[in-house]
């Protein structure tokens, strides 16, 4: 496994519990209409996101984040930069 | 043509949807006759109210309705003009002045709403390069504020002080943070940890901002809030209040011991660029605050009231925001929006008037029948709220 398959597989682990849909996930799948979350949804996901990966994804990034894929990216930079 | 408005086509749905079952419409209704802060006549039946911010019943007093006549007659109807123009009266200054006494503080900014003192303060306050820490359950002024401004926003979990903190410590820092905080969330009525996040905050250099709208004229040994209580009020260094909930009015207002905060009068577009409140109003609000600073009665009688009704609400089987009343709101937890509209109604039959909040407004997609207390609900009324509470809970099957 790559890096970078690796924060794929986390991000998809930290997806499920917010999964109640039971969704089928993969990176294009897209947070607002694909999984249907609402905003605060969002954030609280978010949370647990920025905990595993100990890094911080501004409300201003997240506006920029549509889909999981972008998501795994986002989370490989500021991972990289810290 | 694009119809701009389709995309509210959902709305729509749901709420024809929940009216074809013959419910009242639970954000329509009208109250015909006010006859004091605890009981209106609605659908022309005399209603108790249970789902107002009048938590100090400050709208009919006396002397607060007498001075609002006096400045009107004086006044007029309105100023016609921002508070940097000719929008500032002798009666502005006198608010200003009775609100750095309540706080015994050195500078009182008031704005035209509450929600505009949030709006205002916090994106004038942080700049591009800033960061804004908000609880993720903030008022939506406080999220609207960061809309308006250019700041870095950073949302942490809902009164988690190691959530604020492990955010504070990956943030950089040389940069300019402002941690904005609430005294009392307004839709579960539980009270903020304000003493471990305060210092949390100043440890990692930040400024606070806290939000006591609904804590103010009853909480605290003055009254002045959440931070007041904890002990921490000194290390605010701004706080947010409204006129619209104790002080029985309408406007907003931020007080401060910052030497430099007078310079927000000219800096802060929502306080700039709007008329200012009108005399009557501003009259009403100083003639209200001078009063709460002697409410220790009511303030006594209005945490009674929430101790009772939290008390007895537990005891008929309901699900409760909180475990122990914290404040003059008691928020009881719905299944869902359809037994929570019913129940609405059936308590509307009853005479009782509560306020039915959902999301967006309620965390984690809560239906919420949400009552506030005022310090002018009698005990014998808080026992005809319980009453109806029972008798509209078997009704609907909320409670067995």
């Amino acid at each position: 496994m790559t890096d970078r398959d690796q924060s794929l597989a986390k991000v998809l682990a930290l997806i499920e519990p917010f999964n109640k849909k039971g969704v089928a996930v993969d990176e294009s799948t897209r947070f607002a209409q694909d999984l249907e979350w609402d905003s605060l949804t969002v954030l609280d996901f978010v949370a647990s996101v920025e905990d595993e990966f100990d890094v911080l994804i501004t409300m201003n990034m997240q506006a920029e984040i549509e889909t999981v894929g972008q998501l795994v990216d986002s989370v490989e930079t500021l991972s990289a930069d810290r | 043509m694009n119809d701009l408005l389709a995309k509210f086509d959902p709305i729509i749905g749901e709420r024809e949807a929940l009216l074809a079952t013959g419910l009242t419409d639970p954000f329509g209704l009208v109250m015909e006759r006010v006859e004091s802060p605890t009981v209106a006549i609605c659908n022309g039946k005399r209603t108790i109210l249970l789902g107002t911010y009048n938590y100090m019943g400050m709208t009919f007093d006396p002397d607060v309705v007498a001075a609002g006549k006096k400045a009107l007659d004086e006044y007029g109807s309105g100023t016609t003009g921002s508070r940097v123009l000719n929008g500032t009266y002798q009666g502005h200054m006198e608010c200003e002045a009775a609100l750095r006494e309540f706080y015994a503080m050195d500078h009182a900014m008031v704005f035209s709403t509450g929600y505009q003192a949030n709006l205002g303060i916090i994106s004038t306050l942080a700049g591009k390069d800033d960061y804004v820490i908000i609880d993720i359950d903030s008022h939506a002024s406080i999220y609207d504020g960061c809309a308006l401004g250019n700041a870095q926003i950073v949302a942490f979990r809902h009164n988690d002080v190691e959530a604020l903190e492990k955010r504070l410590k990956r943030l950089p820092p040389e940069t300019g943070k402002l941690v904005v905080l609430e005294g009392v969330y307004s839709m579960l009525g539980d009270v903020a940890p304000l003493k471990e996040m305060v210092a949390v905050s100043k440890a990692a250099g930040a400024m606070v901002l806290v939000d006591e709208a609904h804590s103010m004229g009853f909480i605290g040994e003055n009254g002045r809030g959440v931070a007041e209580a904890q002990g921490v009020i000194d290390d605010i260094d701004f706080i947010i209040g409204t006129f619209s909930k104790s002080v029985g009015t309408v406007g907003g207002f931020c007080v401060s011991n910052h030497p430099k905060f007078e310079i927000l009068r000219l800096v802060c577009r929502p306080y700039v660029f709007t008329a200012s409140l009108p005399p009557s109003v501003v009259a009403t609000a100083a003639t209200s605050i001078r009063k709460l600073m002697h409410g220790g009665n009511k303030r006594a009688h209005l945490l009674e009231n929430s101790k009772r009704l939290h008390g007895g609400l537990k005891d008929l089987g309901f699900t409760l925001g909180t475990e122990e009343p914290q404040s003059a709101i008691i928020a009881v937890i719905m299944p869902n929006l359809q037994t929570g509209a019913a129940m609405w109604q059936a308590l509307l039959n009853e005479g009782l008037y509560v306020n039915l909040a959902r999301p967006p407004a309620t965390p984690a997609g809560m239906t919420l029948l949400r009552c506030s207390l005022c310090a002018e609900h009698s005990i014998e009324q808080v026992g005809e709220i319980l009453g109806m509470f029972a008798s509209a809970g078997r009704a609907t099957g909320c409670i067995a």
